[in-house]
């Protein structure tokens, strides 16, 4: 999940391309677009308090006998009931292992491949200190 | 009594229009899209998204579009769109120890472990203005890159708790209050003034703080750590009754660390303000961090003498579209309340020259 919630519903078409048709889905709720509401704690680790909201957006589907849910941040309807879909999907035996390969694998590769780069990026300013000390 | 005034109709209709016509500018230079904005003015929608407490860069950008680029009105815009969507629960505390870090900066250690990492920053520019940006002047060459270590990059904070040095703050999971459902109350706990200031105006918020160091409030701070970066969040949709990842927000934290001269149950040691703003803002994290050391005097037992350590003056004031709407209703007819001030005027007016024993 915490894959299909950082793909764009381009990307998850994009991938499903490759990977064998899914099963007609039937909504049973949404997509629609909320809010939650993010908290954060006191110092970092202390009471938690309630910081600001940040919109979001939920699908849940049923496919066959399998029931997938999605809420992922933002307003991308489409993604939250592609990803919902997907989810349903990865339950259905004999479609987990091509969805896997086809969907979650390369998503996950590209977004480990996004960090990676940030944190190269990142690493590139790391101040360096030298200390002069003069000695007459 | 009231009196309701008809008209007018009309000239806000073609104030509307001229307004959307000063708004696209000179139809010569291309359109600028949200999309534009939400790339290449991205600290201006931070702020919009902070002071509008809601996370949406394409909603900010968007907000900032239709308000002309004034941050306040785009806020307002973004906090009443907020108001008409259903709310679908709390997260979890982000954990911004789990960051991934874009930068991360000490005052207070120079060999911390994790190290000093700059990121993307204004820092150390020499703010002369670059003519070179005044047209489009094509790709500036990628960033540099370096190997990246896997290095954890601890909070200093709990370096200093963990020798005694540094207040804890109690970690509890008690429910706190929210501002949005039941407005201000005093006396507010912490984490209600960390939701108002979290959501406060960042000028109101920078003066306070830069007041606490110029001598209202007894306050000498260091930065024990700047960081930012993404942080996961954690949701649990009630459909499923577990927690999910739920994407990524970007957040700017500041621990500001404080002198505490003790009192008789607790010896001398450092406390610590904390700052949380969305985005990249480390401005306003600061400010924040300053203003919440300056806000828990009473806690602490300090003498309360400057308007930083007044709560309730903090608090009522620091939001700015709260601020806007009671200023700016001023101009809104005041037709009748006015009318019976100029007739009380004149009647004391009257009394006073008759005292005086002269005509009016």
């Amino acid at each position: 999940m915490s894959i299909l919630a950082r793909a764009s519903a381009d990307a998850l078409r994009e991938h499903l391309a490759d990977a064998p048709p899914l099963p007609a889905h039937t909504r049973l709720k949404g997509p629609d677009t909320g809010l939650v509401m993010l908290r954060g704690r006191a110092g970092g680790d202390g009471t938690p308090f309630n910081l600001m909201e940040a919109t979001a957006t939920r699908c849940t589907v049923s496919m066959g006998q399998a029931m997938g849910h999605a809420t992922v941040l933002g307003r991308d309807a489409a993604q939250a009931e592609l990803a919902a879909a997907i989810d349903a999907a990865l339950q259905l035996p004999d479609l987990r292992a091509p969805l896997l390969a086809a969907v979650i694998e390369p998503l996950a590769a590209a977004q480990d491949a996004a960090r990676a780069e940030t944190a190269r990026k990142a690493e590139a300013t790391r101040v360096n200190f030298f200390t002069m000390v003069a000695m007459r | 009594m009231y009196v309701s005034v008809k008209g007018g109709e009309q000239a806000i209709a073609n104030a509307h229009a001229w307004l959307a016509e000063r708004r696209r500018g000179d139809a010569e230079q291309p359109e600028i899209t949200a999309a534009q904005i939400a790339e290449q003015l991205g600290l201006a929608v931070d702020r919009v998204m902070a002071e509008g407490a809601c996370l949406d860069r394409d909603l900010a950008a968007l907000a900032l579009k239709q308000a002309r680029g004034d941050g306040t009105e785009a806020a307002f815009l973004l906090r009443a769109y907020r108001n008409t969507l259903p709310r679908f629960g709390y997260t979890a505390p982000l954990d911004t120890g789990a960051m991934q870090v874009q930068r991360r900066v000490s005052a207070t250690y120079k060999d911390l472990p994790g190290g000093q990492v700059l990121g993307p920053s204004f820092d150390y520019t020499h703010r002369l203005l670059d003519v070179a940006l005044a047209g489009q002047n094509g790709e500036p060459p990628p960033a540099p890159l370096a190997e990246a270590g896997v290095e954890p990059m601890p909070r200093v904070t709990g370096m200093l708790a963990q020798e005694g040095l540094m207040a804890r703050d109690t970690a509890s999971d008690a429910e706190p209050p929210d501002l949005t459902r039941e407005g201000l109350r005093f006396p507010a706990n912490r984490a209600l003034a960390l939701q108002a200031m979290a959501r406060g105006d960042e000028g109101f918020l920078l003066a306070l703080g830069y007041s606490t160091q110029r001598g209202y409030g007894n306050s000498h701070p260091f930065v024990g750590e700047i960081r930012m970066g993404a942080v996961p969040v954690e949701f649990t949709p009630p459909e499923l009754g577990f927690a999910i990842d739920i994407g990524d927000v970007v957040v700017t934290e500041c621990q500001m660390v404080n002198q505490f001269a003790g009192n008789a149950e607790t010896p001398p040691q450092f406390t610590r303000g904390y700052g949380l703003v969305p985005g990249q803002n480390e401005r306003k994290a600061m400010a924040m961090s300053l203003v919440d050391r300056a806000l828990r005097a009473k806690e602490l037992g300090e003498e309360l003498t400057a308007p930083a350590q007044d709560a309730e003056f903090v608090l009522y004031h620091c939001d700015n579209v709260e601020s806007t709407g009671f200023v700016e209703h001023l101009k809104l007819p005041h037709y009748v309340d006015f009318q019976s001030e100029l007739e009380k005027l004149r009647g004391i007016r009257a009394r006073w020259a008759a005292d005086r024993g002269e005509t009016p």
